[in-house]
């Protein structure tokens, strides 16, 4: 198909999908004017419920965990397969000559990577009481240990983050949070039902297991995203051998 | 004015689209799915906003308090990290395609090859 007939082609299914995607979001409430009845009841009792202060966490790691267990599925799915894709064609990228020069960048550099730990981890387990959450806090994670191979070098990174014990906590993060489940079903209510103590609304020991799901998926999303790290820089040296020394 | 955010999620996709449809780098190809799946976030957001409320987070308000609906946010959340998982996905397949056939234009990756 020429490039002009697809143009010719996509004008006339985008105007008429345009046309119908507008007619569809013309029939719902006013933009500000949300009906609900979810959302309104999920903010009234979940509070009380399940004694946590941030709903959308509850909704993530409780009402609504058989969902985020299939995305976290989804989240492992895509990982392996970016590793199987890069993993097995690459030969050994051997040493690279890439360390930080200028020690400004590396003091500075390093030093925040150490903010940005706990900053992730602080997000991590605040994450049922203030914004932030598993997902949020494991990027946040992932991002310091980036950092660790932008203002240092690339073999302190892999120091960091071998692939044998990154790979056993993805999987367990993985894995954790469908056993957290089966607890649930052991302690005979339902899949991924809410259990263990309550606890204070507003302190950290609180929400039952929403405080175990949250570290599992915390585990998982960081230990995800440094294996697509690594897996992104192996590739890195490998189209460029030049960068070896 | 009040369906201005529902549009801008419609133009988003649609953009994003024409970006897909016309791409000549399967790099920017996976750039344009994201833009188009940046558009459900705002299509959510939007759907559960409510005039004068505040974030469904209860920490140091009262309780009672009006707030938004949690549901779309969860939804947005989770969507936000699919969508840069499947994003490294493509762009892993994208570096194969580049080692096997030497190009990343689409238009020169004709028939398939054993």
């Amino acid at each position: 198909m020429s490039r002009g007939l697809r143009l010719g082609l996509f004008a006339v299914s985008a105007a008429g999908l345009t046309a119908l995607l507008l007619w569809g979001v013309a029939g719902l409430p006013d933009f500000g004017h949300y009906r609900g009845p979810y959302g309104f009841v999920l903010n009234a009792s979940a509070p009380g419920e399940r004694h946590v202060t941030n709903v959308v966490a509850a909704v993530v790691f409780d009402y609504r965990g058989f969902d985020t267990l299939g995305e976290e599925f989804i989240l492992f799915a895509s990982v392996m397969g970016v590793a199987l894709l890069l993993r097995d064609v690459r030969d050994d990228p051997g040493r690279r000559d890439d360390a930080m020069r200028s020690d400004a960048v590396r003091m500075v550099g390093l030093g925040f990577a150490a903010v940005l730990l706990v900053t992730g981890l602080y997000v991590v387990a605040h994450g049922y009481l203030t914004p932030g959450g598993g997902f949020q806090g494991g990027v946040v994670v992932a991002s310091a240990f980036i950092l660790v191979y932008l203002a240092g070098e690339y073999r302190a990174y892999r120091r960091l983050t071998p692939t044998a014990a990154v790979d056993v906590f993805e999987g367990s993060g993985a894995g954790g949070y469908a056993v957290i489940g089966v607890v649930s079903l052991l302690l005979g209510s339902a899949f991924l039902h809410n259990f263990g103590p309550l606890g204070t609304s507003g302190t950290l020991a609180s929400g039952g297991s929403i405080a175990f799901l949250n570290v599992a998926s915390a585990l998982e999303v960081s230990a995800a995203f440094m294996l697509l790290f690594t897996e992104f820089l192996e590739e890195l040296s490998a189209l460029r051998p030049e960068a070896r020394s | 004015m009040s369906y201005l955010p529902y549009a801008l999620a419609v133009w988003i996709f649609v953009v994003g689209l024409y970006g897909v449809v016309t791409s000549r780098n399967l790099i920017h190809l996976a750039v344009c799915l994201s833009v188009m799946q940046s558009s459900t976030y705002v299509l959510l957001l939007s759907i559960g906003y409510l005039n004068g409320a505040t974030a469904p987070i209860f920490a140091d308000v009262p309780k009672g308090t009006r707030a938004v609906d949690p549901v779309v946010q969860a939804l947005a959340l989770t969507d936000v990290v699919v969508s840069v998982t499947v994003l490294a996905l493509l762009l892993a397949l994208a570096i194969q395609v580049q080692k096997r056939t030497e190009t990343l234009d689409p238009d020169e990756l004709r028939a398939m090859r054993g």
